[in-house]
């Protein structure tokens, strides 16, 4: 009997998590659709827009310049290995703006505004906040989620693209200043081999879906929670998981179309 | 509709991530030392290009004036055909040889200008005439080996 339940319940969860990935790429849809009418009263994405990109600007400048000195540090110690410490600017610039810059902000994103997303989407649906909107003919997605999820969209690359400028920074603070490179071979190696195209406008364009992902991933969440504490706290946890999960594998399948060793 | 302190912080934040890309794009990347829109175009031959890749940099005198554009190979010679994209303000003799480089023993490949004396200069769509292939280090074994082979007969 065992066994034909174990059976069961694998069929079950996976029926199940169709079921979701299907009603979410229905909220998506709806999502998009009420868009119009939430641009409209742009206010409301302005208001989201402070809350989960100003709010969590401290953090990307913190993090940011913390990832960099570590580059530094590390970089020059392999580097000196091969007598090319000037190669260090490269070094940093490169894998920040590539992959560090996008992936490490787009999971700061997740833990801190994801999250946030999720609760207080999970509560005012556990308050009948949602309910009450959908009786005054207000629609909740038009109201309540497309701003935020704009506002997502909008800050996600704005933050990638700081925590890029202080990741060099905290590279330049230690490479040039602790440490002594030199300061033109610094700057000039990186101009050397940074394209504005192939590695800028690459990691703006990642940071942007990793924004599009972690930002539907929390407002569906939210959503869909079950409209009780421990729902609500469920949900939460499980944007924070999904969203690293997602951003990590698009990097790989975004990495494996943009840089194939060309 | 009033200005509240919110749209300020709001607008803050967005000048400041303008601000950081303006900052990645001239002062990490290259937008700033090399121009694409006041560029003429040569072309060049090679035996062999070994690692050379697009967007590999062109430099005379050390300098970085362009960069290669197109590498494809000629059907009927089976050779390597190279276009490099070189800045309006440096004009290059008729009889200039082009060579493939490395940048350090174990960096990357670039292409070497070395202007000679003709008078006439190179225009828009040239081809540069002198040519000097790779560097292809198995090629350079082979041929250290059959010397030595000769000479031990």
């Amino acid at each position: 009997m065992s066994v034909v339940n174990s059976v069961r319940n694998i069929g079950h969860a996976v029926i199940d998590a169709i079921w979701r990935i299907g009603y979410a790429t229905r909220f998506f849809t709806l999502i998009l659709l009420n868009s119009g009418s939430s641009f409209r009263r742009f206010r409301l994405t302005v208001k989201e827009l402070y809350f989960t990109g100003v709010m969590s600007l401290i953090i990307i400048l913190v993090a940011g310049l913390f990832v960099g000195i570590v580059l530094g540090l590390q970089g020059y110690e392999i580097l000196k290995r091969y007598g090319s410490e000037s190669a260090l600017g490269t070094l940093v610039a490169l894998s920040l703006l590539r992959e560090l810059g996008p992936v490490l902000a787009a999971l700061l994103f997740a833990g801190r505004a994801g999250s946030a997303m999720t609760a207080e989407i999970g509560l005012m649906k556990a308050s009948e906040q949602l309910a009450a909107m959908d009786m005054m003919a207000v629609s909740p997605i038009a109201r309540v989620v497309a701003p935020r999820f704009w506002a997502g969209v909008i800050s996600m690359p704005i933050l990638a693209t700081i925590f890029s400028v202080m990741g060099v920074f905290g590279g330049y603070l230690v490479g040039v200043i602790y440490i002594g490179v030199d300061e033109g071979s610094f700057w000039s190696q990186m101009q050397g081999s940074v394209e504005f195209q192939h590695d800028v406008l690459n990691g703006v364009f990642k940071s942007f879906v990793f924004g599009v992902a972690v930002t539907v991933i929390s407002v569906f969440e939210g959503f869909d929670a079950p409209p009780t504490a421990e729902g609500v706290s469920r949900a939460t946890t499980r944007t924070v998981v999904q969203s690293s999960l997602v951003i990590l594998l698009l990097d790989v399948v975004l990495t494996a179309f943009m840089f194939r060793g060309n | 509709m009033e200005r509240t302190s919110l749209d300020l912080w709001v607008g803050a934040f967005v000048v400041a991530g303008v601000l950081a890309l303006t900052f990645l794009a001239f002062k990490v990347g290259n937008m700033s030392t090399y121009n694409a829109s006041e560029s003429y175009n040569l072309k060049a031959s090679f035996n062999n290009i070994g690692g050379l890749k697009t967007t590999a940099s062109v430099r005379s005198a050390g300098v970085l004036i362009g960069r290669v554009t197109e590498i494809k190979l000629n059907p009927q010679r089976y050779e390597a055909e190279v276009t490099l994209s070189i800045d309006k303000r440096y004009q290059f003799p008729k009889d200039t040889l082009i060579s493939i480089l490395t940048s350090g023993l174990l960096g990357e490949q670039y292409l070497g200008l070395k202007p000679g004396a003709d008078d006439e200069m190179l225009k828009n769509g040239d081809a540069i005439k002198q040519s000097r292939s790779a560097l292809v280090l198995e090629d350079l074994i082979g041929q250290v080996v059959a010397s030595k082979a000769e000479n031990a007969k």
